[in-house]
């Protein structure tokens, strides 16, 4: 105990200046940082801790994407498909229709059963196909991979287009991941929740139908106006253009009304110029999201691929709508289902708030060590200091995010954190009571309190360890900061007042009292 | 310089005499506790239940008027968005305003419903937005909306986390220990939970999911306590062969009781500063750890030692991490 090997002594002295280095960037001004940053090597320290959501305000939103639309979509093509394919094997069926997740068969003769099996078999691989007992009806249903497949893609999509719009609007940093089958998080710092929703929760579905002439045959829809649903309008189902055809999109004005001017694609201006060609006279419809936003009359061929869409727009929406377009549709709609925004003044509130605390905190651990333990409170002090400074260093070097829960749990570290010197303290006045010698007391009291020690720090570890793995958000926040003060203070407690009670020892020989 | 002593240098109280006191008054907590949370049920909030959570300062601090609450009360159940509550959040011109999860008629799914959900929050906001139009702009300080699917959620992992980490704790002491240790602090250990949620079932304070992380703070805490206590006994009981159990235990505790004080004490220090500083925000959850970390320390004391002596702990049983001594030399 007396003598600590040479290299541990380096090896704590070298860790401590790290701490007080890394730390060092989250107390000194924005202009020593700037400083630091520009001329320090990129080894050096020149980060701050990365404070969350809940600090520097901001948005966390989660979105649930709703799938099953296009699952449905999914099915309904698959049923155009095998439609046509039974019609043109001529294979004679009662009925065709759509399930949950496929299609369901019901053939006229049990002899064709098996050629329609290949059809389905054929329209997609993924399929769990089942007969019933009469062999008639056959339904054919997504299997698990088949949906993973569609869920997947779906979610993928999902996220490169809300990637794509949050872009637009320049939002700094955002975060935005896949969370478990359906949903999407987004954590943006800094942003307004509310333009962020705008933004993100319009599927943005554009299509171009011709209105459909009354007595006209084949498959129509019909669709509400957007300034007035309950004017409606049936339109020929198949679209004559469609979103993913829009080449750009952008804000301008017509006649001095907002208005949006779009340009298409190859395919799809030539697409516009055959069938305006031939339309000449008859109205189209323009639908956005199921809603028609306006349905001129085709007065010529229109053929360069440039057009514009007029809808009674606000210049808001317009930029918003040009914005949407340019980034393109999303596969499904989908909304928030957790949300939990935090305003630029409480994030500012709340560092504040967390700063007193902390400092508060901490003065009063130290002076109460200080009372308690006296000299070797002051030397269990320096080591709660440097504690302190080791998590702040940790936390900004792995760029881990600060909360407010967290700045709670470093203060819970903080009151925590002496445990080990305490144990170590009172074991030492132990073993002093006993009859031993100052030395040997402490030796026994460092050595006996460590089985103590290391048992009471891993069972909170381990709370620590399960609170991150299984919490979310806050309470996460608050274990990793708990894990990494545990961490730093076992080091801190035994290695840190052990070099300085040694080299005290060393220094003055006490053969007396101790202060302890 | 010599430091002061927190209790007597050889204190030789008579815990484990005292333990039928003991036991009465955690029987007498941990029933009232469950009765309690029975009876009124715990203030769930909306991380469990649903729903939504609006903070704003009005933009009347200028004028240092104060917001007519019961005027705002009157607005906001115009909307017919449900009860919604509206209290004082740490300022008087700082409100709380809660909407209750909007009912959806079952079309169209969770997404639809979580629709249904956004414009009453969008309501609500239109309304505040009106009626402060005069004085200025209102500061949304937080929304926090939680959907019915995924409060359901939140609940199934608040639970999972409490039993895993109870199970955890339980399967180290058990490994370090003998299994009476291990049966002796989870006794300890679910008699702090259990009073610690007994107290928001009589405060009605909002259980939400920090509640939980503090319970497993708790947890955390008095296992710690616990099993520094037991550490003494075990020490004691390989020193000691020939000394009565329950005058060993005694001792035990009595030796410890420097430590445990001190322990408790620096920690409640740093949580005091914590609860009077650290803002309105993280109080409830501040509050309680402390209740947790009094209670823990009481339990290490006057409920864990004294039920591993009525395990019928014997002597001679082999100890185990006896090389933990020497580790450290």
């Amino acid at each position: 105990m007396i003598n600590i090997a040479p290299w541990k002594i380096v090896l704590t002295l070298l860790v401590c200046a790290f701490g007080f280095l890394y730390a060092m960037p989250n107390v000194v001004g924005v202009g020593v940082r700037g400083w630091m940053q520009e001329n320090l090597p990129g080894w050096a320290p020149s980060k701050t801790v990365n404070l969350g959501l809940d600090l520097r305000g901001g948005a966390h939103l989660l979105y649930e994407v709703e799938v099953g639309v296009v699952l449905k979509e999914r099915a309904d093509s698959m049923l155009q498909d095998v439609r046509k394919s039974l019609r043109e094997d001529k294979i004679g069926y009662k009925r065709i229709g759509v399930i949950p997740g496929g299609v369901r068969v019901t053939l006229l003769g049990k002899g064709d059963g098996e050629a329609a099996r290949r059809i389905l078999r054929k329209s997609n691989p993924y399929l769990a196909i089942e007969t019933d007992a009469t062999g008639l009806i056959i339904e054919a249903v997504l299997d698990e991979t088949g949906r993973r497949e569609i869920y997947d893609q779906a979610m993928g999509q999902s996220i490169e287009i809300v990637r794509r719009r949050i872009d637009e609007l320049g939002t700094t940093e955002p975060i935005i991941q896949r969370s478990g089958e359906d949903r999407i998080l987004i954590q943006a710092p800094g942003a307004d929740a509310n333009s962020l929703k705008a933004i993100i929760g319009t599927t943005a579905k554009l299509n171009f139908h011709l209105v459909k002439d009354p007595g006209a045959s084949g498959a129509s829809r019909s669709y509400g106006f957007a300034e007035d649903t309950t004017r409606k309008i049936e339109v020929e189902r198949r679209a004559l253009i469609t979103g993913e055809m829009l080449e750009n999109a952008a804000p301008a004005f017509q006649d001095g009304q907002p208005v949006i001017s779009f340009r298409l694609d190859n395919t799809g201006a030539r697409r516009f110029c055959d069938v305006t060609r031939k339309n000449v006279g008859k109205p189209f419809a323009i639908v956005l999201d199921n809603e028609v936003l306006s349905a001129p009359v085709i007065r010529e061929a229109i053929c360069g691929g440039q057009g514009q869409i007029s809808g009674g727009f606000t210049v808001q929406e317009a930029n918003d709508l040009a914005l949407l377009l340019r980034a393109g549709a999303l596969p499904a709609p989908m909304a928030v289902v957790e949300e939990r925004t935090v305003g630029p003044s409480l994030g500012a509130d709340s560092v504040e708030a967390g700063k007193k605390a902390s400092l508060i905190g901490l003065a009063l651990v130290l002076v109460f060590m200080a009372l308690m333990y006296g000299g070797f409170g002051l030397m269990a002090n320096v080591a709660l200091t440097v504690n302190v400074a080791l998590i702040f260093a940790i936390l900004s070097g792995l760029q881990a995010t600060l909360t407010l829960p967290g700045i709670a749990g470093i203060v819970l570290t903080i009151g925590m954190a002496v445990d080990a010197n305490v144990l170590i303290f009172e074991r030492i006045r132990e073993e002093l009571r006993a009859g031993r010698s100052p030395i040997s007391a402490i030796d026994a009291g460092y050595s006996r309190a460590m089985s103590t020690i290391v048992d009471s720090n891993l069972t909170t570890l381990i709370a620590a360890v399960i609170l991150f793995s299984l919490g979310t958000g806050p309470v996460k926040g608050f274990a990793v900061t708990l894990g990494i003060g545990i961490i730093t203070s076992f080091f801190t407690a035994i290695m840190v007042t052990r070099l300085l009670v040694v080299t005290w020892l060393k220094k003055s020989r006490p053969t007396g009292a101790l202060p302890v | 310089m010599k430091g002061l002593r927190l209790v007597p240098e050889e204190t030789n109280l008579n815990f484990i005499g005292l333990r039928f006191i003991a036991y009465a008054v955690s029987i007498i907590l941990v029933a009232g506790s469950i009765g309690l949370t029975v009876k009124n049920g715990l203030n769930f909030g909306i991380d469990f239940t649903g729903g939504t959570v609006v903070e704003i300062q009005t933009p009347l601090s200028e004028s240092a008027e104060v917001p007519d609450l019961a005027e705002l009360r009157t607005l906001l159940n115009g909307l017919a968005l449900g009860a919604v509550s509206i209290q004082e959040f740490g300022a008087p011109d700082d409100l709380l305003i809660r909407l209750p999860q909007q009912a959806c008629d079952g079309e169209g799914g969770d997404v639809a419903c979580a629709e249904v959900q956004q414009m009453a929050i969008e309501d609500v906001r239109r309304a505040l937005d009106d009626a402060f139009a005069e004085a200025g702009e209102v500061d949304y300080r937080r929304v926090e909306f939680v959907g019915p699917q995924v409060g359901a959620e939140l609940k199934q992992q608040g639970m999972l986390a409490v039993l895993f980490s109870m199970i955890g704790i339980l399967a180290y002491v058990w490994f370090r220990f003998e299994w009476q240790f291990g049966v002796a602090s989870v006794i300890a250990l679910l008699h702090d939970a259990v009073v610690t949620i007994g107290l928001f079932a009589l405060t009605q304070m909002e259980f939400n999911l920090s509640t939980v992380a503090a319970i497993l703070m708790i947890a955390g805490y008095s296992i710690n306590d616990t099993v520094i206590v037991f550490d003494r006994i075990r020490e004691n009981l390989r020193k000691f062969k020939k000394m009565p159990l329950p005058e060993l235990f005694n001792k035990s505790v009595n030796e410890m009781l420097s430590r445990t004080l001190m322990t408790s004490g620096t920690t409640l220090l740093a949580l005091l500063a914590l609860y009077l500083f650290g803002g309105e925000v993280i109080q409830g959850f501040v509050y309680a750890l402390i209740f947790g970390i009094v209670i823990g320390t009481y339990s290490s004391v006057f409920v864990a030692a004294p039920i591993l002596l009525n395990t019928g702990l014997k002597r001679g049983a082999p100890v185990a991490a006896e090389q933990a001594e020497g580790q450290e030399a």
